[in-house]
């Protein structure tokens, strides 16, 4: 068995905001990350796969392949969009790293023909980054 | 259902640190640690990296909120690590300060931070050197 990961580069604006609560009871649990108008970063996604190397192709995956889905699946839908406007799972659900990161595992998960998703990793910048391993994990 | 989720974060923090274990005669200290038994020491720019677990809380969408998370290694980690020698420290006085011990120093300490499960503490000493620990008895189960 074999892990193989590949990267994927978007920039996206969003804000954490939680509509059950006041303004500031906002502000106290997201601080300045609840300014409205948004902010931006430019995220790194992760995606490894495990799978068996193919005795033919000597590959776990076919790495352009990995590259089209991961492109069609996330990179088109949220490369210089509004998280919070634009992406229809955080209309009611903030865009936390921890939150991007399942969300992205439930756009890839069972579409990646002969491995099998292994973990999701999602960098906010550098210093943060969340990591999910699935809903049984 | 709140799904877990891991959450990792770097910290930054700047030591110096000697390697030398007094029960040892200087030739074998000087043999084992080589350039770092140097008797004044020297220093790194080291990384924490924290990996914590826990449910993605529905309401923010968190594992634990770094702002709490932030002033936890603040005051328990870069407080005590950050411009300090090793050697110096409390942790340190019978136990040398190989970056496998710091893992462990660490880890004692982040396992006591009350909003999530500790699942690893990595330090990379250097840009070529990084070291793990998973806590007593585990072994690497998601990893690369």
């Amino acid at each position: 068995m074999i892990l193989l990961t590949r990267k994927a580069d978007f920039s996206a604006a969003h804000f954490y905001w939680n509509d059950a609560w006041t303004e500031a009871e906002n502000q106290r649990v997201f601080g300045k990350c609840a300014n409205r108008q948004g902010h931006g970063h430019n995220y790194t996604l992760e995606v490894t796969v495990e799978g068996a190397v193919d005795p033919v192709s000597g590959f776990v995956v076919d790495l352009k392949q990995l590259k089209d889905i991961m492109e069609h699946e996330v990179v088109s839908v949220y490369d210089h969009r509004h998280l919070n406007h634009e992406v229809p799972e955080f209309a009611a659900t903030v865009p936390t790293t921890e939150n991007i990161a399942i969300a992205i595992w439930r756009r890839l998960d069972g579409k990646i023909p002969g491995a099998k998703l292994h973990r999701v990793r999602v960098y906010e910048m550098p210093d943060l980054f969340a990591d999910f391993y699935g809903e049984g994990a | 259902m709140n799904l877990v989720a891991h959450l990792n974060r770097r910290y930054r923090f700047a030591a110096a640190h000697r390697l030398h274990v007094d029960a040892l005669t200087p030739a074998r200290n000087r043999a084992i640690y080589g350039k770092c038994n140097n008797p004044f020491g020297h220093g790194h720019n080291y990384v924490a990296q924290v990996t914590l677990s826990g449910p993605v809380d529905a309401a923010t969408g968190m594992v634990t909120n770094l702002g709490d998370l932030d002033a936890f290694a603040q005051r328990e980690m870069l407080d005590l690590f950050d411009h300090a020698n090793l050697n110096t420290l409390e942790c340190f006085r019978d136990l040398v300060p190989t970056t496998e011990n710091l893992c462990i120093e660490l880890w004692r300490i982040f396992a006591q931070y009350p909003h999530a499960k500790l699942e690893r503490i990595r330090v990379e000493e250097t840009g070529n050197n990084a070291f793990d620990y998973f806590g007593d008895g585990a072994r690497i189960q998601h990893e690369e």
